[in-house]
């Protein structure tokens, strides 16, 4: 094992100040292109820009584009069914959230 | 290291075929896996289930396993056989990846059995068919991060420790430890992630290195909840002081501030503090949620002042809308 100490790094908050081309979202992703394609196929992402050439992720799309493929490879969820699996997963969140807001 | 039961951890008898192997990995992997489960200790539940998944639905990875199985029980030592290797040659795809993908990958004794490339953590994935001379950009890594509200507020710049799988020229894997000192822009908020360009797997043939992304997650808090930008805190007060209104300390993440209690507050009126929530281009908004603590009638004086309180208010009645 090496010990490499001192290195700093600057932290970009994705979410913010990052747009994704299709290749560096396939990068940042772990996606196959067909997978990307298929996720926004499927309207999951929803690229700014006429074809993949093109194409420009928001920040948000990373975390999208990870959990859906976790959701499908792990869970075997559909991808039709993807969709709906995250939009019910963000509602519970925001219920939560708000359960602990008015407790 | 101990003897994993693969079959003990799916709940299938040895004899369970694959269909059955499958449908109980779906069936727990539901229960458990981290997007969906509330279960406090589902990420180290899941990565069991995905390992023993991983292990049993591969026939060759099943039958290797089997062999060793027939020599050994659950939690006993395991050593791998001499000449053993970690070599066993497989026909089949490599693992996929683990969740959270990046710096993972599946226990010790899994290696043992199975070798190091059958766990594929991130750089597996995006090996681009293994240490050729063609330059290939190094993949991206992922990995948590905890910190705090404060840090949140502030800034911090914490100091990290990483683990890196790397893969040398002849294909051998091994890990890295790597510490790395991030600086976290303040404003950063619960679920976010960062990106920390050139910190991910180093490229092949001097091509440049991957990046790392760091999920943001907040330790819960004793005082303050979030909600996306906003952040909520309890405020208890006295009952004369929600009646007649008072000027108060209430604690922010910035430190105190006075504030104005309006006469003839209610339990659970939210004063916002406009601006003192997560600080960014639009900063959120601190909600103090006010509450009443009714002070114990421990003492005659207490009890005295209580009995003057309902002669002064012998006509309220809190629960006339229950009334037929």
């Amino acid at each position: 094992m090496n010990d490499t100490s001192g290195d700093t790094s600057d932290g970009i908050v994705v979410e913010e100040h990052i747009v994704f081309s299709f290749a560096e979202l396939c990068r940042a992703s772990g996606a196959a292109s067909v997978q990307l394609q298929a996720l926004v196929d499927e309207g999951l992402l929803d690229p700014s820009g006429q074809g993949p050439q093109d194409w420009r992720f928001a920040g948000p799309s990373l975390a999208t584009a990870r959990t859906a493929l976790r959701l499908t490879r792990e869970l075997g969820v559909e991808l039709a069914a993807v969709a709906l699996v995250m939009d019910l997963m963000a509602e519970i969140a925001l219920l939560r959230a708000r359960l602990q807001t008015h407790r | 290291m101990e003897f994993k039961d693969y079959y003990a951890t799916l709940g299938v008898p040895r004899t369970a075929t694959q269909d059955e192997i499958k449908r109980a990995y779906r069936k727990l992997a539901r229960k458990y896996h981290p997007d969906v489960s509330k279960e406090p200790d589902a990420e180290p539940r899941f990565k069991e289930l995905a390992e023993a998944h991983e292990a049993l639905i591969d026939p060759e990875r099943r039958a290797a396993y089997d062999e060793i199985g027939k020599r050994h029980e659950r939690g006993q030592s395991f050593e791998p056989p001499p000449g053993w290797d970690g070599g066993f040659e497989y026909s089949g795809r490599g693992a996929e990846g683990m969740p959270g993908g990046g710096a993972e990958s599946f226990s010790d004794f899994f290696e043992s059995i199975f070798g190091r490339g059958g766990s594929g953590g991130g750089s597996a994935r995006h090996g681009r068919g293994g240490a050729g001379a063609m330059p290939a950009q190094g993949g991206d890594h992922h990995a948590q991060i905890t910190i705090d509200l404060e840090d949140a507020y502030r800034g911090a710049s914490p100091t990290i420790s990483l683990r890196m799988p790397v893969v040398d020229a002849s294909g051998q894997a091994s890990f890295q430890e790597r510490r790395l000192e991030v600086s976290i822009p303040k404003g950063v908020r619960d679920g976010q992630h960062l990106r920390l360009a050139g910190q991910g797997a180093a490229g092949h043939a001097g091509a440049p290195p991957g990046d790392l992304y760091l999920e943001i997650r907040f330790r819960p808090h004793p005082l303050y909840r979030v909600e996306e930008r906003d952040v909520y805190v309890d405020l208890p007060l006295t009952p004369w002081e929600a009646a007649l209104g008072a000027s108060v300390a209430a604690p922010t993440p910035e430190g105190q501030v006075q504030l104005t209690i309006p006469p003839n507050s209610r339990a659970g009126r939210k004063l916002r503090l406009k601006g003192r929530g997560l600080p960014g281009a639009t900063p959120g908004d601190l909600y103090a949620v006010l509450g009443i603590a009714l002070p114990p009638a421990t003492s005659e004086a207490d009890q005295a002042a209580y009995l003057a309180m309902a002669k002064a208010f012998i006509d309220y009645k809190p629960r006339s809308a229950l009334e037929a």
